[in-house]
């Protein structure tokens, strides 16, 4: 088996647990969908006030969503003892990283694309779906590459699930701020000289952030 | 370690620290002249620099420690980090707390989401979550190898989340004295904050001395009750 091959059966491997299961995906989805319920009478959302909030209302949404994504991704194999398992397997520790790391997105991918447009349905605000789909991509890529290493780290915990978010919000603050902007940018309509800038540098930081949590996530599953 | 406990330099240490922090309260409350705009409360800044300085340099001592540690996996160089991250953020919170103060009548708010407060406080934040993955991981190897990954990446991550919060906004005075032009305060002012960044440098490394041996008694009693327990 080619590099490539094998990192494509832990992925298959991963998203066809989910599949039958659902587990995760139905939870971190309904979840989703109750964080924009619950900013509807937070914010009490009209057409006016829309455009200003939408942008921070879909991302502690999809931030949040995936938090609870993301504390159940090494979730299998600890509850199983199968971490052993995987580790045994003749494939280097990265390329476990990697196969998690596109599992996690795929899955928190899978939820924007069902929350965006619930959202667009039920507060009537015309959202440009491409521009803001290559935001989510590159913003949740950030958010999901240092947040499979933290939750490499955190699923040895005693609190487990708790200490996760502790760890993943302040270090991904640049991310954050840089998917806010450039969603701002594109739910306003603002030409592309003033997006640009802010998803050239969430590009930076996720080549940095996932360069990075590759390199260290050896450390973070040796026994 | 055993050489520390051995000298009495410890003590001389701690002489010298206690009469350099009082020479620092004299040149910042005495020696310095009053500053003509801000009045008395532009003293506090003699305090409050020193704070921010050893707090950056507390956790470069961490981002250090956790490398050597992660590459000669000895328990030394564990607690240095552990210790620094400790008092780190001790200095860490002096500086936000003298910053308010000093904000509040100066800028009229306690608190403003400026470039370089959000930074000290995201920063706060990060040492916070080093200092409870170790509390919450049972296995002491573990936890200092996973303390040690956050200490790298936490410390990577300060000038970009610097940098991204500047692009975002920013009000915080410029820097007055590591500039191109030269420092920008009055000769009695820099006199009074050097001494103060004396004063402190040297308040962290005593409580850094003593925070480190208090971990090595710590992790000695531990081995103790464990060979007991065998």
């Amino acid at each position: 088996m080619s590099g490539f091959d094998r990192l494509a059966a832990l992925v298959a491997k991963d998203l066809l647990v989910e599949l039958r299961s659902r587990e995760v995906a139905y939870s971190t989805l309904v979840f989703a969908l109750l964080v924009l319920l619950i900013f509807n009478f937070a914010f009490e959302l009209r057409v006016e006030n829309l455009q200003a909030l939408a942008p921070g209302v879909l991302w502690v949404t999809f931030i949040f969503a995936a938090v609870l994504a993301l504390s159940r991704l090494f979730a299998a194999e600890r509850d199983r003892g199968a971490l052993e398992g995987l580790l045994l397997c003749p494939v280097d520790r990265g390329t476990i990283y990697l196969a998690k790391l596109i599992s996690a997105l795929v899955l928190m991918l899978a939820v924007e694309a069902v929350a965006v447009p619930v959202f667009i349905a039920l507060f009537g605000l015309n959202l440009p779906l491409g521009p803001l789909g290559l935001v989510a991509f590159l913003g949740s890529l950030g958010f999901a590459s240092v947040g499979t290493l933290f939750s490499a780290l955190a699923a040895h915990t005693r609190t487990r699930e708790g200490l996760l978010p502790l760890l993943l919000f302040p270090i991904s603050v640049p991310v954050i701020i840089a998917t806010v902007k450039a969603t701002g940018g594109v739910v306003a309509g603002e030409p592309w000289g003033v997006t640009l800038p802010w998803l050239q540098l969430l590009a930076g930081f996720d080549v940095l952030f996932a360069g990075l949590s590759y390199l260290v996530f050896e450390l973070a599953v040796e026994e | 370690m055993g050489w520390i406990r051995r000298l009495e330099w410890l003590d001389l240490l701690g002489i010298l620290t206690g009469l350099s922090l009082m020479a620092g309260l004299y040149f910042a409350l005495v020696y310095a002249p009053t500053e003509r705009l801000q009045g008395p409360v532009q003293r506090i800044f003699y305090f409050h620099v020193p704070s921010a300085w050893v707090s950056y340099l507390a956790f470069f001592v961490v981002f250090v420690a956790s490398i050597l540690y992660l590459w000669r996996r000895s328990a030394f160089w564990d607690r240095l980090g552990r210790a620094s991250a400790e008092v780190g953020l001790v200095f860490t919170t002096l500086t936000i707390v003298t910053g308010s103060i000093w904000a509040r009548p100066i800028w009229g708010t306690w608190w403003t989401w400026d470039a370089r407060l959000t930074t000290t406080l995201i920063l706060w934040f990060i040492y916070l979550a080093y200092l409870a993955v170790r509390s919450y991981i049972a296995d002491p190897n573990r936890a200092a190898r996973f303390a040690a990954i956050l200490g790298i990446i936490g410390f990577v991550d300060v000038p970009i989340i610097h940098m991204s919060v500047v692009w975002w906004r920013t009000l915080h005075p410029e820097p007055v004295v590591v500039r191109a032009e030269g420092p920008a305060l009055e000769p009695p002012m820099l006199v009074a904050l050097l001494v103060g960044l004396a004063a402190m440098t040297l308040l962290y490394v005593y409580l850094l001395v003593h925070r480190v041996m208090v971990e090595e008694t710590r992790d000695d009693l531990q081995l103790i009750r464990q060979r007991l327990a065998e």
